[in-house]
């Protein structure tokens, strides 16, 4: 049986960078689990030697050449941000420094 | 029958000869949304005067002596994560609720281009993660057909907006199932096509290995002229095929005569007796049609649904990362920017999303990612391989579609996992990148409608697509849309 503690519920979240409440850690702890009981038929697979597939096609490295192109516009891409100063976007302190 | 309800091919050809204006018949498709839509619920948004514009536009065009393309004048709506320069794209989340985007997915580029009219934005389940659209942060879909159940999902607004009749073509997307589980419960055809074959540019990513955008009509014919135009290389997205749009109309009528049909039994446990008895009937109908149609077990099939839901909540995870309050969307002040990040992303998130989250970033953390992502990725290459060995013995395949009729709102609400089992029989197509398609086949418990799902190999469309047709010919009639919302009354296109 694969359970999942709560610590590690709530460290996942905090690598997900959730804000959730105790209560809600405790309802996805169940949630996890009973998904982890249902994934538990695949791990038990033998795929010794079997290479993993990441993408269902055969492509590699698809690049264009190296021109300059037309993109958004400064003004466009900034156009949907929640905070803009002097053509950047806003965001709170970092490292404890004043804002 | 008004011509809004002769299909995509007949109203393109209409316009194209000027029998009718696009303007009259984006004119019933408005006014029968307006009508009717508070009831369904397919729209967050409709394009009214974008379309109007748009269809005079059209019409300009055929008076000038120029051809406006192949779906000249055909209404079209569009799920709300396919990104629509100037118009609100929501992708049924908190956390896009007033996003504008600044450009047009290819397909939306592609349409018009062809003279489609786009006149609204469809209901989803928020980020395609579900399958009833109960999980949209603006209330579900109802199924027109009955209208205390659900539309599916995740792509359920626009099956619902085709089975309702108020448009005749809509486009979804399809991760797991998202577009041929609503179409089978809402009793239209929908298609999902190759992996690569449709470029995903515009599309708001899900699960990027997984997601293709495909095409809702009442026919297998509307549905494949419309795949027609949006398929084809597209180097803005790097995992598009270096393959020109195919030819799929002209070769449907071709019937199934000789071809070797497999009949995949893994699902029997997995769904309903009157799911079990289309898919039997339409097996039965494919030999009658003159195709060696035989049972077939590829067992590894079953393994498709755990690998899936490892998977996609991993490429989740890590796509949605992006939604930090920052660029664009949502943001939730905090005192510094973690913070801000995880108010804001908590706020904006449903319960789904969230949960799917958790799990990819579980199955992605330091000390698990080879004993589920890794394990996941290797069982998918196990399904991959099934596929190829049966496609040596047969040239299509048949499967149900999902495992039972429309369910009621709020029946599996309560029961993440058991939503989940809705894509049993649809998730081993993404994994392989297989062409799938639901076409309408039966009528099952209390009058709903049952799809039968055709599968083939990569880029086998021409010849799914011919099956499907067959099949469609085959089926009893009024098995299929438009529906009038509350009533099941065949309204047109028998």
């Amino acid at each position: 049986m694969a359970g999942i503690s709560i610590e590690e519920v709530r460290h996942v979240a905090d690598l997900a960078r959730l804000e959730l409440s105790d209560e809600e850690l405790s309802v996805l702890q169940g949630e996890l689990s009973s998904l982890l009981d249902h994934v538990e038929r695949i791990r038990r697979l033998d795929t010794e030697g079997v290479a993993p597939t990441a993408h269902p096609l055969p492509l590699h490295n698809v690049l264009r050449p190296d021109e300059r192109r037309p993109g958004l516009s400064q003004e466009e891409a900034l156009a949907a941000a929640p905070a803009v100063e002097s053509g950047r976007f806003l965001v709170p302190s970092i490292l404890g420094e004043a804002p | 029958m008004s011509l809004l309800d002769e299909g995509v091919v007949a109203i393109a050809e209409a316009v194209r000869n000027r029998r009718a204006r696009a303007a009259e018949v984006v004119e019933e498709s408005l006014s029968r949304i307006a009508a009717g839509d508070d009831e369904l619920h397919c729209f967050h948004t409709v394009m009214a005067d974008e379309a109007r514009r748009r269809a005079a536009e059209v019409d300009a065009a055929v008076a000038a002596g120029r051809d406006p393309g192949p779906l000249a004048g055909v209404p079209v709506a569009l799920k709300d994560n396919l990104c629509t320069k100037g118009t609100v794209t929501t992708c049924s989340s908190k956390i896009l609720e007033h996003w504008v985007p600044p450009y047009d997915a290819t397909v939306v580029e592609r349409l018009s281009a062809a003279g489609a009219v786009a006149v609204g934005k469809t209901n989803l389940d928020e980020f395609a993660m579900g399958s009833s659209t109960e999980n949209s942060a603006f209330g579900p879909t109802r199924n027109p057909w009955d209208t205390t159940r659900v539309s599916g999902g995740s792509s359920g607004g626009s099956a619902a907006a085709v089975a309702a009749g108020f448009v005749p073509l809509a486009l979804g997307s399809d991760t797991g199932g998202s577009i041929r589980q609503p179409a089978s419960l809402c009793g239209v055809v929908g298609v999902k096509p190759t992996y690569g074959l449709v470029s995903r540019y515009g599309l708001i990513a899900f699960a990027s290995s997984l997601d293709q955008i495909g095409t809702f009509a009442v026919t297998v014919r509307d549905a494949a002229a419309a795949l027609e135009v949006i398929a084809g290389h597209d180097e803005r997205d790097s995992t598009s095929l270096d393959e020109a749009a195919p030819e799929l109309v002209p070769s449907l009528s071709g019937g199934v005569e000789g071809l070797r049909i497999g009949v995949i039994e893994d699902f029997v446990a997995d769904v309903s007796a009157s799911t079990q008895a289309a898919t039997a009937a339409a097996a039965d109908a494919l030999a009658s049609a003159g195709a060696k149609v035989e049972a077939t077990s590829v067992p590894e099939v079953l393994h498709g649904l755990p690998a899936y839901y490892v998977i996609a909540p991993a490429e989740a995870s890590s796509n949605l990362a992006r939604y930090d309050g920052v660029r664009y969307g949502l943001r939730v002040e905090g005192p510094d920017v973690a913070t801000m990040n995880a108010r804001t992303r908590c706020a904006g998130f449903g319960p789904e999303v969230r949960r799917r989250i958790m799990i990819g970033t579980y199955a992605l953390s330091a000390g698990y990612y080879d004993a589920y992502y890794g394990q996941a990725q290797r069982v998918r290459t196990l399904v991959v391989r099934a596929f190829e060995r049966a496609y040596r013995d047969f040239d299509v395949l048949i499967a149900p579609v999902t495992p039972s009729e429309a369910f009621r709102l709020g029946e599996k609400t309560a029961n993440p996992l058991e939503m989940y089992l809705s894509d049993v029989c649809a998730v081993p197509s993404n994994l392989a990148g297989h062409p799938a398609v639901s076409v309408p086949f039966a009528l099952g418990e209390a009058g709903l409608p049952v799809g039968v799902q055709v599968l083939a190999p990569a880029l086998g469309e021409p010849l799914m697509l011919r099956v499907a047709a067959a099949l469609e010919a085959a089926a009893p009639a009024g098995v299929r849309g438009p529906v009038r919302p509350g009533g099941r009354k065949e309204a047109g296109g028998a």
